[in-house]
């Protein structure tokens, strides 16, 4: 065989027993970080219209930096099914030639709308802040001061306008947009849920919770990202301030962050506990009913892939961090620790729907295990393997790194008057 | 130039229309008329699998291979043979090694040593796409590179499949996977290029045990229509609601 020739699927699926000879697993790590990334975003941005849509003050800050943050995430979401395309050449077809009984084609769609409600809600909610600083910029020497005020000028789209009147417009606006957002956010990742619920040849996929448990897990892991990257960036500004401007600084720095931390928290358990109630509620129903497939679903999910499912994802994913959060006499540090948690438990509730649901062959007579490749030695290993994954995972950082140069999303106090 | 934003606008939405013009003067078809169109309403393929007569040479699998341009050595195949071992304990013994195209010369299934006093029952089970009447992969395939023909066969568009995989995961059957040279999805036609050339799919041809057969559903006085007709044939996982179009004769419960 060349290495032309190399089956897709083959580096990573070790076969047990009686598994059809096609059989590979065919949906690898970049699936997994599909619906985890998508996931974020959709948590993200219904951090964010918390604030803009259900005027929650306590959480305006946090909210500025979800609505950007979510912006940074988005390519992220579609990153790893480019990565993942046999070919990728072509994924701009499912646009040009959509086949609307398959889940996947509506991706682009609601994809753009999606992108399109985001960055015309930030526009909305920073258009006084770009005139400003066209205005500031305006006259200034130098080439940078000459680029950043082309940039700005760009970003106002010839808007100057920023009297009392126009400007409650600009906030009516990113409110209906936010209140238009979240349905689509939910849209966009319940129909991520609804692409692995509908195969009916899946044992373990198809259910129509499918989508509400991807919506509700979406949300915590969405908001818990924001409130771990919001920690650590405001814990690096006070260190900073620290340095600069003294202990006091700081100080404040904290105790306004911990309140918005504590509200942010409520809804996170919130979330929690429903998409908790609803994974319960798939399992003990498939056990209840036990169709055909559930002697192979029950060595898989009791036997094969007990500790991903029941300690990884459920005790230490779920469980743990919802004791952190809820004992009393709650510290930053114990958040971050039940913040991280949660992460990685949405991250396993991904990996055990995609990687468990070829588990079993659909012969129901035989296993297949997926060994993920970390040292790639191809494009194909590297891109479904262990440092496509992180690639997929680090994007957004870089991406609301430079977005947030133009867009400052972290001010605070009396610097956030936008 | 000056130009307000009333007037961009207009101009905007002008463009837009004349540029929309030119689209109108294509006819769009309807479902009806495109099958009027292009149909060929006599044929409706079928295929007749006969168990009882398969001996496991793998002949079938090894024409396929060669007839298709499968890499012969690939871990994956458009048809294969299952060989079932029922031991005296009621436990099925199943495998399929390299498809079952070298046959199957060794008593070790699983790695585990069959006693051939301790069978109970034993068998062969050739399987192909089923070409199914509701075909879950068609129905997912995101931009319609997989399409169902007028007489019935499920075929992959090479130049317009993107490989997401979506059709390999909907297909109970397994029998899709991804061609490792053209990187696309790929499974059984029933030998399309050769059917509607009057001839016989390779596999029907490689058999030597008439275990294999190809059917015209339409045609009445098709041989093998008659036997689909006429005698108790049964298809693969019905549950699923696909409406396959392999039939087999001999099926036994152990089947998968």
């Amino acid at each position: 065989m060349t290495s032309e020739a190399v089956v897709h699927g083959v580096e990573w699926t070790i076969k047990e027993l009686f598994v059809y000879p096609n059989e590979f697993i065919y949906w690898s790590i970049q699936i997994v970080m599909y619906p985890y990334m998508t996931g974020l975003v959709a948590g993200a941005f219904v951090l964010s219209s918390l604030y803009h849509v259900f005027g929650q003050k306590d959480l305006k800050e946090i909210a500025q930096f979800s609505l950007v943050f979510s912006l940074a995430l988005l390519p992220a979401a579609g990153l790893p099914l480019l990565l993942h395309l046999q070919q990728p050449t072509r994924a701009m077809e499912p646009l040009l030639t959509p086949h609307f009984t398959s889940a996947i084609s509506a991706f682009g769609i609601v994809f753009t709308a999606y992108g399109l409600i985001v960055v015309s809600e930030i526009w909305f909610v920073y258009r006084r802040y770009f005139v400003d600083q066209v205005n500031e910029l305006k006259g200034k020497e130098g080439f940078g001061n000459m680029l950043r005020l082309n940039i700005y000028r760009v970003l106002t789209m010839g808007s100057f306008d920023i009297s009392e009147e126009a400007l409650a417009v600009d906030h009516k606006a990113a409110k209906i947009l936010a209140g238009v957002g979240i349905p689509v956010a939910c849209f966009l990742h319940g129909y991520a849920g609804f692409i692995f619920g509908s195969v009916k040849a899946n044992a373990l996929w198809m259910s129509p919770l499918m989508p509400v448990i991807f919506i509700m897990s979406a949300v915590v892991s969405g908001i818990a990202l924001c409130m771990l990257t919001y920690i650590v960036i405001m814990e690096w500004k006070a260190f900073r301030k620290r340095r600069t401007e003294g202990a006091t600084a700081a100080v404040e720095i904290k105790g306004a962050e911990i309140d918005i931390i504590s509200k942010a928290t409520t809804y996170l358990l919130g979330f929690l506990i429903a998409a908790i109630s609803l994974e319960i509620l798939d399992l003990i129903f498939r056990g209840y009913t036990a169709m055909k497939s559930w002697d192979i679903l029950r060595s898989v999910m009791y036997g094969k892939d007990f500790v991903n499912i029941f300690v990884l994802q459920y005790t230490l994913g779920n469980l743990v961090p919802f004791v952190l959060l809820l004992l009393p006499g709650r510290t930053l540090k114990r958040t971050v620790v039940a913040l991280l948690l949660v992460l990685f438990g949405v991250f396993m509730m991904r990996w055990n729907v995609v990687i468990g649901g070829q588990a079993f062959s659909l012969s129901f007579s035989g296993y297949m295990h997926y060994h993920v490749p970390i040292i790639p030695h191809s494009l194909e290993t590297f891109k479904e393997g262990l440092f496509g994954a992180l690639t997929v995972f680090a994007t957004p950082f870089v991406l609301f790194w430079i977005i947030n140069k133009y867009v400052p999303s972290l001010e605070r106090g009396e610097e956030a008057k936008y | 130039m000056s130009c307000s934003r009333r007037d961009f606008l207009k101009q905007a939405c002008g463009g837009t229309l004349a540029s929309i013009l030119p689209v109108s003067a294509f006819t769009f078809l309807t479902n009806e008329e495109a099958r009027a169109a292009v149909a060929n309403a006599n044929v409706r393929w079928g295929f007749l699998v006969d168990t009882r007569k398969c001996v496991g040479c793998g002949l079938c699998v090894k024409a396929c291979k060669k007839e298709n341009e499968i890499p012969y050595d690939a871990p994956i195949t458009r048809t294969w043979v299952e060989r079932y071992v029922i031991t005296k304990d009621g436990k099925a013994h199943i495998d399929s090694p390299n498809g079952g195209r070298d046959g199957f010369i060794e008593n070790v299934i699983n790695g585990e040593e069959i006693d051939p006093e301790n069978i109970a029952k034993a068998f062969f089970v050739p399987k192909l796409c089923n070409q199914c009447d509701n075909p879950p992969c068609v129905q997912v395939c995101p931009v319609g590179a997989t399409y169902q023909t007028d007489d019935g066969v499920v075929l992959v568009d090479r130049e317009w499949c993107i490989g997401c995989g979506y059709c390999i995961m909907a297909c109970p059957y397994g029998v899709r996977f991804f061609h490792p040279v053209h990187k696309v999805a790929d499974k059984c036609n029933f030998c399309y290029h050769r059917i509607t050339k009057g001839m016989n799919p390779a596999c029907v041809d490689a058999c030597a045990f008439d275990a294999r057969r190809i059917a015209n559903l339409r045609d009445p006085d098709d041989p093998v229509t008659k036997i689909i007709t006429t005698e108790r044939v049964a298809v693969l996982k019905d549950e699923y609601g696909t409406k396959p179009h392999v039939f087999y004769i001999g099926l036994d419960e152990n089947v998968r």
